[in-house]
């Protein structure tokens, strides 16, 4: 059998708490940007949150969106965008707003907009979404992020100490934030997808925090003289391989996604690889440090039955 | 830690083993498939319309005009009371019901004896035990009544159209012919319609959506004529199909009309003088009598035929139709005819379905998903499997095999309990690979310190194993909590992703607390090392 390559070298003594100066102050300015430019240039809302009608269609010529535009604008339902989807030029995404006159007027967008558009398009798919249930939708998943925060916030909580619940949910706070921020600064559409993606980018920047934080409990049993500061700088050394290798292989898979899965996935995917970035990041400069910052009842610790975690601790 | 009693290690082959059957029938031949789903739980993964091409719509009570309804109806029961009681009154119509003014101080107590009976109770509870509630509920001050809506009334009644709907829309669905379409209530006033295989669902949504409430109303004067003209007593004017510029004043006392919901039968034909396509009809007794006492009684006079406050046309009474049967022209296509002769053979919705989201893919968009999730999903897997054959060697194999039975048991849990794959889900299961060899990352780093850290091969491996595979019960718990959660609030495809997720990540956690422990064991057990090869 071949030697396996190390990726990452060896006790790694790297002084992450120092470094989190720099990382505090970093993900400062990156939150700040984040939140001016959801206020200044906000969230390219799609269909699933603004309502309105979608088209993705297939011409037999290479489309010509200026002219397309031209024809769908001269029904005055509003302004269209028009983008190509895919590579190739024959498809077309076209989106129009919900129009005034509530649920039952929108699908009258349809019907004119394929007559207008005529023979030689084939629709390769149409969603429209009324008024009222792109607000329901766009209200469900505030809650769903919020749930999820809470959930795990209570979990954390339960599973160590409420400073790592805090620390955790600032992180995770971090991760979400830098996202919205990214997809304002991109302008894709933010859709239910996005949504998702921002869900399972909290559960993976979580996995990641919880590693950590896993260690530093078991730290904090063992070495108890250890100060804090250093303690935790030990622990991020020590998972630093299976955090960084964790993120390749997922990343790996990602980024197939992103180049082989389709169209329709690509904004999914690319949310999932931003974030993959941001929750590595931020479990490795400052989750961990915050935890410094909140300070650690090391008594309570000491006291915690948790069997498996004392078997595991070297005599 | 590293010890396996036997029936462990049958019990974790067998659960292997039978999950890998379960995504077998995925690979097999179509006529394998129908065989298999006939005779055993055993099936192919269902695959969503984002991915077989289709349709789904989702349609909503209208409130607003069911409400309505409900007070116009309110008010003709007020009416026909107060009348036959002899007294006189002043009714409106308020935007939650309806206020009777009595006239003569005298008559308010018979009044409200009168009135009070119309606030007939309906069940609300479920399997008829619950409290009866009114729609409306009454209210006195002196002389003045008011009705207004009661929540629970309502919600009841509204619950009631669903269910109705549901029937009625399946019945148009299947008389349609529309093949696997799967009609679901949502919530308290919605109904979810998935039509696979359906590209353009525009005709097939008018017709679920037609409420098709046909009745046959005496006509009040003979001539089409304007809406402004003066509105002759008890008649109100509906616009005709042929010219909607024109309207037809037709009479609304329940003595001059006849229901089209007493139809037995209905059924799209062809004329046989003028060869135009027409649909004829049957009346149930109560309607054949109903209707033959009308036109007996008004021979010589024109009727209309109305379809949801649309005078369809407005033919002679030449003789009695006594027979119950009768025809209806009205310049339909075929089409119209045969889509009319279904929505009145289903009867008419309750209450008007309107739709609020409708999301179609077509059939090529779906197959280029199936193929570019396929392309992805492989890809994905060999970059992974090679990365940890690379990081890891012998154990990067070990790891390999638990990722491979690992989605093997992902597709078949999805297979065997029915989940419906979406290409979200499939985004789910990519996600999965590059998340699942994580535990395995975790147990191998935590191996490789312990042996370094100067134990022996053996007892590095056991607490590896020991303390790694806690911090991958945390890790993995919390994340399951983010996916139950956007399966609870998430919706359509969404959900498809939380599914595939929620489940990669148990099977994850099942192959990591079994699998690769079992591997590992059978090689130390084998190989009797003497060094960690990591």
């Amino acid at each position: 059998m071949f030697k396996p390559i190390r990726f990452i070298p060896d006790d790694t003594k790297i002084k992450f708490m120092l470094l989190s100066r720099y990382g505090y102050f970093a993900s400062g300015v990156a939150c700040l940007a984040a939140i001016l430019l959801f206020v200044f240039v906000g969230l390219n809302y799609g269909v699933d949150f603004k309502g309105g009608t979608v088209f993705v269609i297939r011409t037999e010529q290479v489309a010509n969106l200026d002219e397309l535009r031209g024809k769908i604008n001269g029904l005055g339902f509003g302004d269209a965008e028009l983008q190509e989807f895919g590579t190739g030029g024959h498809e077309v995404l076209i989106r129009l707003p919900a129009i005034e006159g509530g649920e039952d007027v929108q699908r009258v967008v349809q019907d004119k907009v394929k007559q207008v558009l005529g023979a030689g398009v084939e629709y390769l798919s149409i969603d429209v979404v009324g008024p009222k249930v792109s607000g329901e939708l766009a209200q469900q998943s505030i809650m769903a992020v919020l749930i999820a925060i809470i959930g795990i916030l209570i979990y954390i909580w339960f599973r160590f100490e409420w400073q790592f619940a805090i620390a955790t949910v600032m992180s995770l706070l971090h991760d979400v934030l830098l996202t919205v921020g990214f997809f304002c600064l991109i302008g894709i559409d933010f859709n239910l997808q996005i949504i998702a993606a921002i869900l399972t980018i909290v559960g993976y920047s979580l996995n990641d925090t919880v590693v950590v934080f896993d260690r530093i409990r078991e730290y904090l049993r063992k070495y108890k003289q250890l100060p804090l500061a250093d303690l935790i700088d030990v622990s991020i050394n020590s998972v630093l391989p299976r955090t960084l290798l964790t993120a390749v292989t997922t990343l790996l898979a990602l980024i197939a996604l992103y180049i082989f899965g389709g169209e329709v996935l690509k904004g999914f995917t690319l949310a999932m690889i931003w974030g993959i970035f941001v929750a590595t990041y931020s479990s490795i400069f400052s989750a961990a440090s915050l935890l410094a910052l909140l300070g650690v009842n090391r008594d309570a610790i000491q006291i915690q039955p948790s069997g498996s975690k004392a078997a595991a601790a070297r005599p | 830690m590293l010890y396996f009693s036997r029936w462990k290690v049958i019990a974790i082959l067998l659960s292997v083993l039978v999950g890998i059957l379960f995504a077998v029938p995925n690979i097999l031949p179509r006529e394998w498939q129908d065989i298999l789903r006939e005779r055993t739980i055993l099936r192919p993964v269902t695959l969503g319309l984002d991915l077989q091409g289709g349709s789904n719509v989702l349609m909503e009570v209208d409130r607003k005009e069911f409400t309505n309804t409900l007070i116009t109806q309110q008010m003709g029961d007020v009416r026909a009371a107060l009348r036959t009681a002899r007294i006189a009154y002043k009714l409106n119509r308020t935007p939650n019901g309806v206020t009777v003014q009595i006239t003569e101080a005298a008559d308010a107590d018979k009044a409200y004896d009168v009135l009070k009976g119309l606030t007939q109770p309906i069940d609300t509870g479920l399997f008829g035990t619950g409290v009866a509630s009114s729609i409306f509920t009454l209210e006195r001050s002196g002389q003045q009544f008011t009705y207004s809506f009661s929540e629970s009334g309502i919600e009841a009644r509204v619950s009631r159209a669903v269910e109705q709907s549901l029937r009625i829309i399946e019945n148009r669905v299947n008389g349609s012919g529309i093949a696997e379409a799967s009609i679901q209530r949502q919530g308290r006033d919605r109904i979810v319609i998935q039509l696979p295989g359906i590209g353009d669902p525009d005709q097939v949504v008018k017709m679920i959506g037609q409420t098709a409430k046909l009745t046959f109303q005496l006509v009040c004067e003979s001539q089409p004529n304007a809406a402004t003209d003066n509105p002759p007593p008890d008649c109100v004017s509906y616009p005709m199909k042929e010219d909607p510029q024109q309207n037809m004043w037709v009479q609304t006392s329940s003595a001059a009309t006849v229901e089209g919901g007493d139809l037995q039968d209905a059924q799209a034909a062809f004329d046989s003088r003028t060869n135009e396509p027409i649909v004829n009809f049957r009346f149930n007794q109560k309607g054949a009598l109903r209707f033959g006492k009308l036109t007996a009684e008004n021979v010589g006079k024109p009727f209309a035929i109305v379809l949801d406050q649309q005078v369809i046309s407005a033919p002679r009474i030449n003789e009695p139709i006594l027979g119950g049967s009768g025809q209806i022209s009205g310049n339909f296509t075929t089409e119209e005819a045969n889509t009319l002769a279904i929505v009145l053979r289903s009867g008419a919705l309750p209450a008007r379905l309107i739709p609020v989201e409708q999301r179609t893919v077509g059939p090529s968009l779906g197959s280029d998903s199936i193929h570019a999730g396929a392309v992805a999903s492989v890809i994905a897997l060999a970059a992974v499997m090679v990365f940890m054959l690379i990081a890891y060697g012998l154990f990067g194999i070990f790891a390999d095999i638990a990722l491979i039975v690992n989605l093997l048991l992902l597709i078949g849990v999805m297979s065997v309990f029915g989940f419906t794959l979406t290409l979200p889900g499939i985004a789910g299961i990519v996600l999965t690979m590059g998340i699942a060899v994580d535990s395995n990352v975790l147990v191998f780093e935590r191996i490789r310190e312990e042996w370094r850290h100067g134990r022996t091969a053996l007892n590095s491996i056991e607490t590896g194993f020991k303390a790694a595979l806690a911090t991958v019960l945390d890790s993995n718990l919390t994340s399951l909590i983010a996916a139950v959660v956007l399966f609870g609030v998430g919706s359509g495809p969404v959900r498809g992703f939380a599914i595939a997720h929620a489940i990669g990540i148990l099977t994850t956690l099942f192959t990591a607390f079994t699998l690769t422990r079992l591997i590992v064991f059978w090689w130390v057990r084998t190989t009797k090392p003497k060094e960690v090869p990591l």
